[in-house]
């Protein structure tokens, strides 16, 4: 009988094949995790020069402070405004960008670029902006409709203004799927029900969007990933935080308390956290979103 | 190609030199990590170069390694690792961190250790005080020290039928009510505004009123100390200016810099507290008005104003380097403490001179005459001796309680908390951190 698959006699082969990708993810993701780890377990001073093991110490005062707790509370209204902006605005891009007759390349390149941008200049181009002081948009809104927008002392402004400037950029980001995945729906399906009658809001909603539900869930998931840790970048050129704390999501309390303040027991249990709640959020969309999604195959 | 002649006198060449090198004896090398960079990094090389030109034993390298707190983290990976730099320089939050880290080398030991008879007196004592111990020894050597002032629109005064402001005599919170009123009357978007809040309005405020900032003098006596910032004084303060916000005597442009100075620039403001180091780029950016500048207002029940206190960073020596290169930089502190390099930190910096030799000089040479701005924030610094309350601020996890003080000064800029509530919930979270703290170094 022919031998389908191809084997090694040796089973070291495979092993020695996977090790160069082992040792990064060892020394670049499991070791500074256990070092973590272990540091949140610990009260110690910055230069590591006297540490003592305080067992849980460091999380029972993470979760007395009503500002951690208010700061997990932040972070959801967050990420759920960015993946709600970026995934709606995402898809209609895309929409529009496929059904769009010329200068098709161009258009697409250019709605693209925004992804290539760092989340620090993203955040200081929004500043530029809409900054009170300085920003033109914000000068130019004030002057001509007396909008009273300040983002320095109105919390709800500050949010809308990091929204804004988290969603800009991940709006590339997601079109880039959302295009991929409208160019694989089988064009005859669409002219089919088209013939069938239907217009074309019922063709999205019937066809297009159920074909499009791996896309959908894939960006999800990368959105609300994005915007627990990337998104460090805008909220640092852009708010550190303010005003009074309402902007300041848990992965930007970490860098404040562990990279600023030198606190590194607390950032650590901090850190230890994040990426528990990170990996539940995965788990949870994976265990109940990713039944209603149809792979096509 | 190796039977050509000039090949082989270079190889030739290259070998004498390599094993003459070791006898012309290698200058000792000495790290430096900074945080100056642009025109500041550039001055820092002048004084490095002139140092290294002055002697052959040893060669300073001055490193910019990024912003206040990338340099400490890097110097904190650096003690970590074993490699760390001769000198490093920390930022004055810092300075109990780096005083309690066990790995630096006190300067007024190593001074006195490298035989260095300095007298300590010929110094500004308002910048030493900051960065001395509990017995008045000198920890680190204070490098960059600023103060804040008032800058004001002339213009924007006159037009509001106002005198221009005493370089001497402050003028006081009440009378700034009033002249902020008037500034708002004659048309101006507003009165005052103020970069660093904490710093200026809380931290300085307190200086300059003789009020304590924490107990224990204001944590130089101990690691058991508290905030003491809600007292009746700056909570009455803070209230005064948020009852001028509402006709604009005061607002609100965030909680460094960049906001007021634009508001300033603007002229939106006519008013506008920051330190004296924001002089030079005053200087560039204002074209259409005049400008001027003040000492801080101060209340009118303080006949005599304490000294303001100073932001800026200073010059830590690491332990667990080789012996003989400490007589290095205990030279090349002697170099950067001596009045030329002074001078010249200060005309190209607007960074206070350490050394009251170094002010006669710049007095004497009429630099003062020339630009009359910058001796207003010298003057404040120096119009008294520091008492326990003006001297400085030594506390632990302090860059976390300044953020927890800006905070809640903006909640109660946006109506969410009364300046009494405000203060009170900055104390109690700061003692937290602070507790949190001594735990650490028991």
């Amino acid at each position: 009988m022919l031998k389908k698959r191809s084997y090694f006699k040796k089973s070291t082969l495979p092993y020695l094949l996977i090790l160069p990708q082992l040792l990064i993810t060892t020394a670049f993701f499991y070791w500074p995790a256990l070092q973590g780890l272990v540091a949140s377990f610990q009260l110690s001073d910055p230069f590591g020069l006297r540490t003592q093991f305080v067992w849980f110490d460091n999380y029972i005062a993470l979760f007395r402070d009503p500002l951690y707790l208010k700061s997990f509370l932040t972070t959801l209204v967050f990420s759920g405004s960015v993946a709600a902006v970026s995934i709606c605005f995402g898809l209609f891009l895309a929409t529009m960008a496929n059904r769009a007759l010329r200068m098709t390349a161009v258009t697409r390149t250019l709605l693209i670029w925004p992804y290539a941008i760092a989340p620090a200049i993203s955040g200081v181009l929004f500043l530029f902006l809409m900054h009170p002081s300085y920003g033109v948009v914000a000068i130019a809104f004030k002057r001509w409709f007396g909008l009273d927008w300040n983002p320095l002392l109105e919390s709800s402004d500050a949010m809308l203004l990091i929204v804004l400037a988290s969603s800009w950029k991940n709006i590339s980001y997601n079109f880039v799927f959302f295009l991929a995945g409208l160019q694989a729906v089988p064009r005859s399906l669409i002219e089919a029900a088209a013939m069938d009658g239907a217009g074309p809001l019922r063709r999205f909603w019937t066809i297009t969007f159920p074909l499009l539900s791996p896309t959908m869930f894939f960006v999800t998931v990368m959105t609300i990933i994005f915007s627990f840790f990337e998104s460090f970048g805008i909220i640092h050129t852009v708010t550190q935080g303010g005003p009074g704390g309402s902007t300041n999501i848990l992965v930007y309390k970490v860098y404040q308390d562990g990279f600023i303040g030198l606190n590194l027991g607390s950032s650590s249990a901090q850190s230890i956290v994040l990426m528990v709640l990170i990996v539940l959020i995965t788990v949870l969309q994976f265990k109940y979103v990713e039944r209603k999604v149809q792979y096509t195959g | 190609m190796f039977k050509n002649r000039f090949f082989w006198m270079t190889v030739a060449a290259a070998l004498i030199c390599s094993i003459a090198a070791p006898a012309l004896a290698e200058p000792i090398e000495i790290n430096w990590w900074h945080a100056m960079r642009g025109p500041r990094g550039e001055t820092v090389q002048k004084i490095v170069d002139s140092f290294n030109s002055s002697q052959t034993e040893y060669k300073v390298i001055a490193t910019y390694k990024g912003e206040y707190d990338e340099v400490v983290n890097a110097g904190v990976a650096a003690v970590r690792a074993g490699k760390q730099p001769h000198l490093l320089q920390a930022f004055e939050v810092g300075t109990q961190t780096m005083m309690l880290s066990g790995a630096i080398y006190p300067v007024y030991k190593l001074m006195a250790d490298s035989g260095y008879k300095i007298d300590w007196s010929q110094y500004l004592q308002p910048v030493l005080s900051y960065y001395m111990n509990a017995d008045g020894n000198l920890m680190s050597m204070p490098f960059n020290s600023s103060t804040p002032v008032m800058y004001y629109n002339l213009d924007m005064f006159k037009k509001a039928g106002l005198q221009p402001l005493s370089k001497d005599k402050p003028v006081t919170w009440d009378e700034m009510g009033d002249i902020t009123a008037k500034l708002v009357k004659s048309g101006a978007t507003g009165g005052l505004v103020t970069g660093w809040q904490s710093w200026t309005q809380v931290e300085n405020y307190s200086a300059i009123h003789d009020l304590p900032f924490a107990s224990k003098a204001n944590g130089y006596e101990g690691l058991d100390t508290a905030l003491l910032i809600n007292n009746d004084k700056v909570v009455n303060h803070i209230a005064r200016l948020k009852s001028w916000m509402a006709d604009n005597r005061f607002y609100y442009g965030g909680q460094k810099y960049q906001g007021p100075q634009a508001e300033f620039i603007a002229q939106n403001a006519g008013l506008y507290i920051d330190s004296i180091s924001a002089i030079a780029k005053i200087q560039k950016s204002v074209k259409d008005f005049q400008w001027d500048i003040a000492p801080l207002p101060v209340e009118a029940w303080m006949p005599n104003p304490q000294n303001s206190i100073i932001g800026g960073a200073s010059l830590w020596v690491f332990t667990g380097l080789p012996k003989q290169d400490y007589k290095g930089v205990a030279a090349f502190l002697n170099h950067l403490a001596g009045t030329e390099s002074q001078v010249l930190w200060h005309k190209e910096t607007g960074y206070f001179p350490i050394t009251l030799g170094a002010y006669e000089q710049l007095k004497k040479d009429g630099y003062y005459k020339e630009s009359p701005y910058q001796e207003v924030g010298i003057k404040q610094l120096t119009r008294r001796n520091p008492t326990k309350n003006s001297r400085g601020l030594r506390l632990g996890y302090f860059i976390q309680i300044r953020n927890i003080i800006n905070e809640e000064l903006e909640l109660v800029w946006n109506d969410s908390k009364t300046p009494k509530q405000a203060m009170d919930s900055a104390v109690e979270r700061s003692n937290v951190k602070l507790r949190e703290f001594e735990k650490t170094y028991k």
